[in-house]
């Protein structure tokens, strides 16, 4: 089973200094943990909403927006593709990730199955 | 979270932390099986108190530390079986006093020391005093965190077999006296390829199961990729690990593409390539990447990941490199030679050359013992009379073929191409495809 982890927060909430040491570092023993166990597939970052662009179709209309949004407040900021034995077991490597955030950061780790196999290409 | 939400975590806290907690409290109480049985006490108690208590905020360490209170418990109880253990309880106890409060201790553990233990319990796991099945089963469960049950379920076998399977290699692992380290020297290089061999014939037993109505137990294969992952972060510099694990991810990255909609098999050259999945195509690239900048003479897992690479960079089954997949099979024939690999050779070459070349090939291996009940080279053979026109000929070797495999889609699939040759020339499109998956 397969699980997209998507590491969501309030852009500009975190400390203004950025990330501590501490938080560096945690963050890569943890990363290098995951990736030991075999079970992280892919991660990354994403750049800030002020960057990015929605595409959005409704039924015939196209409309381009140009980031950033002022409705959005939790917004996707990284990802990571772990591979899982239960939902259980991709939640509790979600728990870390969030846990060595301490009071540094307010984050939230939504964990959705990736479908598999993929549905026949029509 | 109800009882059952709890068994669940508990259930993944198990796959995630008892690898590394049965590897540390191996090296501590120097015995595999005593160090098991620590760790499972571990999650008995965790089992019994997490559903009052919620589940701790670092269950690893709690799990560590009440395996260790009980290791010097069970230490202390046999000290009169020896003066080993009485010392070792001393010496366990003493860490204990000048370190109060245990979790944070453990956790102050540095990676490469978790790697060493987890490395040792690897080797001891994978070590050739054992059954092939032993070792098999015990990787699963001592490496894998898998239950006896879900073993039991993946080899379609009863769980008491499994258990007792686990029971007595832990007991000839204690009798043998197997020593709890990473072998060293020339010695390293055997005992490798032991482990990596364990991983691969799990592999494969998910990726074309032996038995039964499923042609692949995906969830098998998952474990085992998992696996070989897992032996190159604590092996990153051994080029064949990497192989490996190349091989493992592109063979993986098919499973999709590798049975139709009614569950029958599909051969590679008639995969649809959309559905092979690139994320593990790019993984086991860049992991084949690793194992040839790692340099040395190329071993067979490398090999076979370079082959397995030729097929997923071919944007077309019409465009794939057979030349330079002959070639890859004839360096593993002087690495790693078999008949299997020669089989694959003629294949590789009917494609590169032409049927004729590679029936030569074939009927050379005609007599080769352990090919007589094999029944890919019977479809093979098949395969290549059936290009050369010899229909008769072809569709008897396809009937021979689907007699000779248990696995019933294959049995199938090897019908109907008899059956297409019993039809009159032209009736049908020339398939043309051989046996690799």
């Amino acid at each position: 089973m397969r699980f997209m982890m998507m590491l969501k927060s309030e852009e500009g909430s975190g400390p203004p200094e950025g990330p501590s040491q501490r938080l560096m570092e945690e963050m890569g023993n943890l990363m290098e943990e995951m990736t030991k166990a075999g079970i992280l597939l892919d991660t990354g970052g994403l750049r800030e909403t002020a960057e990015s662009t929605q595409m959005h179709w409704d039924r015939g209309d196209l409309t381009v927006l140009d980031g950033p949004f002022a409705e959005a407040k939790e917004v996707v900021g990284g990802y990571a593709i772990v591979q899982a034995k239960s939902k259980e077991e991709a939640l509790e490597w979600a728990k870390r990730f969030v846990q060595i955030h301490a009071d540094e950061f307010t984050i939230t780790a939504e964990v959705r199955e990736i479908i598999e196999p993929p549905e026949e290409w029509t | 979270m109800t009882a059952t939400d709890i068994q669940r975590t508990i259930d993944a806290v198990w796959r995630i932390e008892s690898p590394k907690l049965i590897a540390r409290l191996a090296r501590l109480v120097r015995d595999v099986g005593l160090a098991e049985e620590l760790a499972q006490d571990a999650f008995v108690a965790a089992l019994e108190q997490w559903p009052e208590s919620g589940v701790p905020p670092n269950p690893g360490g709690w799990l560590m530390s009440t395996a260790k209170h009980r290791a010097i418990d069970t230490l202390r109880r046999n000290e009169r079986l020896g003066r080993k253990y009485g010392e070792l309880a001393q010496e366990l106890a003493t860490q204990e006093q000048q370190r109060p409060g245990q979790p944070p201790a453990d956790m102050d553990l540095n990676l490469e020391e978790i790697s060493d233990d987890m490395l040792r319990l690897v080797f001891t796991a994978c070590h050739p005093v054992l059954s092939p099945e032993a070792r098999v089963a015990l990787t699963l469960r001592l490496l894998g965190g898998l239950t006896t049950a879900e073993i039991a379920r993946a080899y379609l076998v009863s769980e008491s077999t499994v258990a007792q399977r686990i029971v007595r290699a832990k007991r000839t692992l204690t009798k043998k006296q197997i020593p709890f380290e990473i072998p060293q020297g020339p010695e390293l290089g055997v005992r490798l390829a032991s482990v990596l061999e364990v991983i691969y014939l799990i592999f494969n037993e998910g990726y074309s199961a032996t038995a039964g109505e499923d042609w692949m137990r995906p969830d098998l294969c998952e474990d085992a990729v998992r696996l070989a992952r897992m032996l190159a972060g604590l092996m990153p510099k051994e080029p064949e690990v990497h192989g490996l694990v190349a091989l493992l991810e592109i063979q993986a990255s098919r499973t999709a593409a590798r049975t139709n909609s009614t569950g029958e098999p599909v051969l590679l050259l008639d995969q649809d390539r959309r559905r092979w999945d690139r994320l593990l195509i790019r993984r086991g690239l860049s992991a084949l990447d690793r194992a040839e900048e790692l340099g040395g003479q190329a071993g067979r897992y490398t090999l076979q990941a370079a082959i397995a690479a030729s097929h997923a960079r071919a944007p077309t089954a019409e465009e794939t490199d057979w030349t330079r997949i002959a070639a890859l099979y004839w360096a593993l024939m002087l690495v790693a030679p078999s008949p299997v690999v020669e089989l694959n050779r003629a294949v590789a070459v009917s494609r590169a050359v032409g049927p004729a070349a590679a029936l030569e090939i074939v009927d050379a291996l005609r007599d080769e013992p352990t090919l007589t009940d094999y029944h890919l080279l019977s479809s093979v053979r098949g395969d290549l009379l059936a290009r050369l026109d010899r229909r008769d000929e072809a569709r008897a070797e396809f009937e021979r073929a689907a007699t000779l495999t248990d696995n019933a889609p294959e049995q199938t699939l090897l019908r109907l191409r008899a059956a297409e040759l019993a039809e009159p020339a032209g009736s049908h499109g020339q398939r043309g495809r051989h046996g690799t998956r």
